[in-house]
């Protein structure tokens, strides 16, 4: 056993350390900062305003994604259209100066590798094993699937970190969620993470870190594993992450960021290093078996009402806590829902198949896979595909997945946050379901009075073609 | 930010307790990209009262206001302080102030000074005719009619403000370790310490 055994957030943690207060307080050095156009305008003000430079704006990366249109960018000649709505156009404007006068690498809108920043951190190698990263944006925690130590932050600590590459913050608490066993046919990376936040709670993570551990996540793929520490932020974690493996170097080797030659080596040796010590303890421990987990969606408006796919509407009166019990009965009023239907009879009328969780090519092809052969239910108005970046799309397109997706009925866009937050102009309207992939079932996330069901793409895909929440093993398997 | 050592000139007698951040900036105000630009929407609802204060052309640009108890209740909007600093003030003087708001205003480089209600009474009425003075250094307020009121600060928030201390500013006043962990950082992890030349 290591001498002094120390958990993997503790030995990222200790390598980026400039400065320790009396208070315990650290200087933390930033590796990797990702920049979008909705937190970033006041923090390039006020470097601005103080006649401050980027310090790094090499471990920098500008890409707008949150107010973009996922309707086509250029029109039949080729020319650029214009962003219609006036204060969407600003803050996209606003990056697309600010970037290049600050000496950041930015990607436009229109380029191939455009996409939403946390898909486009990992598939440019830009998001490392053992880094640092910040961005923006409470999804940051995403990158820990590479096995990064990631986390948003707020537009003052975005200003803190272009100026100064470094952040103030203080350790924290270890959480360790192990998941043990056989994943069922069906059950994908969405329905564990799913699950995970209904045993947790969204408050369940609060001050800790989270480590994902256990043969499940050994064995998933890398996109699986971003989709997992994804959702980290849902269950109240600040981060989560995944330890670096063989199949993590395989997936970051040779993208146009990440190290080549000797650093190449270098880093391996270490991000082979950086797994949790034998005899390493952690402030709370959590453990689920595989077999439990079903294809998982969410009844409430919020992430933590969960429920396996068989399940039903749950009672106000199901729960032990006071407050939870209030909140049910607010959050089962706004979705329309009666205790005790059974989930797979609840019609939806909207589908969304993307996000900074669940718009990668793996995604994409579990979509279509459960698309394939099929159309949408007439009572579905709207479903939108989403690819994560221009380069998902580019790739779904080479195999074909956009002519499966748009012959069952389905549209296919172009890459953006979209439907998700519904800040660009793709809404739900008020009243009607979505059976969604995003991350936040909150109330009036997907536009005023919307009502979320989150699921993974296949489980997405099967309720499009149903009309209604559906199992997917009832269509494939 | 720039540093702050002495505030004199008029002050703006608004006098209003309990000021919320909504009062000094509403809403529909932050849909901006910029922290300049919203001493336009500040005290908007105020603005519309006949008489009020803010239309008098005498205190326009001056660089003091003088409120009640509780002053910056409410939401945590940064934009309040960014609202008042871009309306030409450098320094709000009253009984008390709500943490965030003063916490705010330091931040971005505005005086907060409490002092007990007398002492506002009689600078309301100063406030009226003639101009007020501010040190931090000595931490008082006076006036040309020989008023003399102290007030406390945190050591930490005044050294900062006398020498337009940010906590950006603060970090950055460290550059030299930030310096030394990166020349380890290009010696050990060199593959963290920059990205490949090839995406220039």
């Amino acid at each position: 056993m290591t001498k002094n055994p120390r958990t993997l957030y503790q030995k990222i943690w200790d390598a980026h350390v400039v400065d320790t207060r009396d208070d315990g307080t650290c200087l933390i050095y930033i590796d990797r900062h990702l920049v979008h156009e909705v937190t970033s305008p006041q923090a390039f003000e006020g470097l601005r305003t103080a006649g401050r430079p980027v310090r790094r704006p090499d471990l920098t990366l500008a890409v707008p994604d949150h107010n973009l249109p996922t309707t086509a960018r250029r029109d039949a000649a080729g020319k650029v259209l214009p962003i219609e709505d006036p204060e969407s156009a600003t803050q996209l404007a606003a990056l697309r100066k600010n970037a290049p006068e600050f000496g950041i690498r930015y990607i436009d809108a229109t380029d191939r590798e455009q996409g939403i920043v946390h898909v486009v951190g990992p598939e440019q190698g830009f998001s490392l094993p053992g880094a640092t990263i910040v961005c923006g944006d409470s999804h940051t925690a995403c990158h820990g699937g590479v096995g990064a130590l990631a986390f948003g932050i707020g537009t003052t600590e975005v200003e803190h970190v272009l100026a100064t590459q470094t952040l103030l913050l203080k350790q924290s608490k270890t959480m360790e969620v192990r998941v043990e066993g056989k994943l069922g046919a069906g059950v994908t990376p969405k329905d564990v993470i799913l699950h995970v936040i209904g045993v947790i709670g969204t408050a369940g993570g609060t001050g800790y870190v989270i480590e994902y551990r256990g043969n499940v996540f050994e064995e998933m793929s890398i996109e699986g594993r971003l989709t997992v520490c994804n959702m980290s932020i849902e269950g109240g974690a600040r981060a989560g992450l995944v330890a670096p493996d063989e199949k993590t170097f395989e997936y970051i080797k040779g993208r146009p960021y990440a190290p080549t030659g000797d650093d190449w080596d270098k880093a391996v040796a270490w991000w082979k290093s950086l797994a949790t010590d034998e005899g390493a303890t952690f402030d709370k421990s959590v453990s689920i078996r595989a077999e439990d987990i079903q294809p998982t969606v969410t009844w409430g408006t919020s992430p933590e009402d969960t429920s396996a796919i068989g399940g039903v509407v749950p009672a106000p009166e199901d729960f032990a806590d006071a407050s939870k019990r209030e909140a049910v009965k607010v959050s089962l009023d706004y979705m329309g829902l009666t205790p005790g239907t059974k989930l797979t009879d609840v019609e939806v009328q909207n589908v969304f198949i993307g996000s900074c969780t669940n718009s990668r090519i793996e995604d994409i092809r579990a979509a279509a896979e459960v698309l394939k052969g099929r159309h949408k239910a007439d009572n579905v108005k709207w479903a939108i595909v989403v690819p994560g970046s221009g380069l998902v799309k580019a790739q779904a397109e080479a195999e074909g997945l956009d002519k499966i997706i748009t012959d069952a009925g389905l549209e296919w866009r172009e890459p953006g946050c979209s439907a998700c937050l519904a800040m660009n102009p793709d809404k739900v309207p008020a009243g009607e379901r979505c059976a969604s992939t995003s991350n936040r079932n909150f109330t009036g996330r997907q536009g005023p009075g919307s009502r979320t069901h989150l699921m993974s793409p296949a489980m997405a895909a099967a309720a499009a073609v149903t009309g209604k929440l559906t199992d997917v093993r009832e269509l494939v398997g | 930010m720039e540093p702050i050592n002495h505030v004199a000139g008029r002050a703006i007698p608004f006098g209003r307790k309990n000021v919320d951040t909504d009062a000094i900036i509403p809403a529909h105000w932050l849909k901006t990209i910029t922290r300049e630009g919203l001493g336009k929407g500040a005290f908007e609802a105020v603005k519309k009262e006949p008489g009020n204060v803010f239309a008098d052309p005498d205190y326009a640009g001056a660089p003091i206001l003088i409120a009640g108890d509780n002053f910056g209740c409410g939401s945590s909007r940064e934009h309040a302080a960014w609202a008042l600093l871009d309306m030409g003030v450098k320094c709000v003087i009253a009984p008390s102030f709500s943490d965030i708001f003063s916490g705010n205003a330091f931040k971005n480089g505005i005086l907060t000074a409490a002092l007990p209600q007398e002492a506002i009474d009689r600078l309301m009425e100063v406030a009226k005719t003639d101009p007020i003075d501010v040190d931090l250094e000595t931490q008082t307020v006076t006036t040309p009619f020989q008023d003399r009121f102290t007030f406390d600060i945190d050591p930490f928030r005044k050294h900062c403000l006398e020498n337009g201390l940010d906590e950006v500013g603060l970090t950055m006043a460290q550059g030299d370790a930030i310096s030394a962990h990166e020349a380890k950082a290009r010696a050990q992890m060199p593959f963290l310490a920059r990205t490949p030349a090839t995406v220039d």
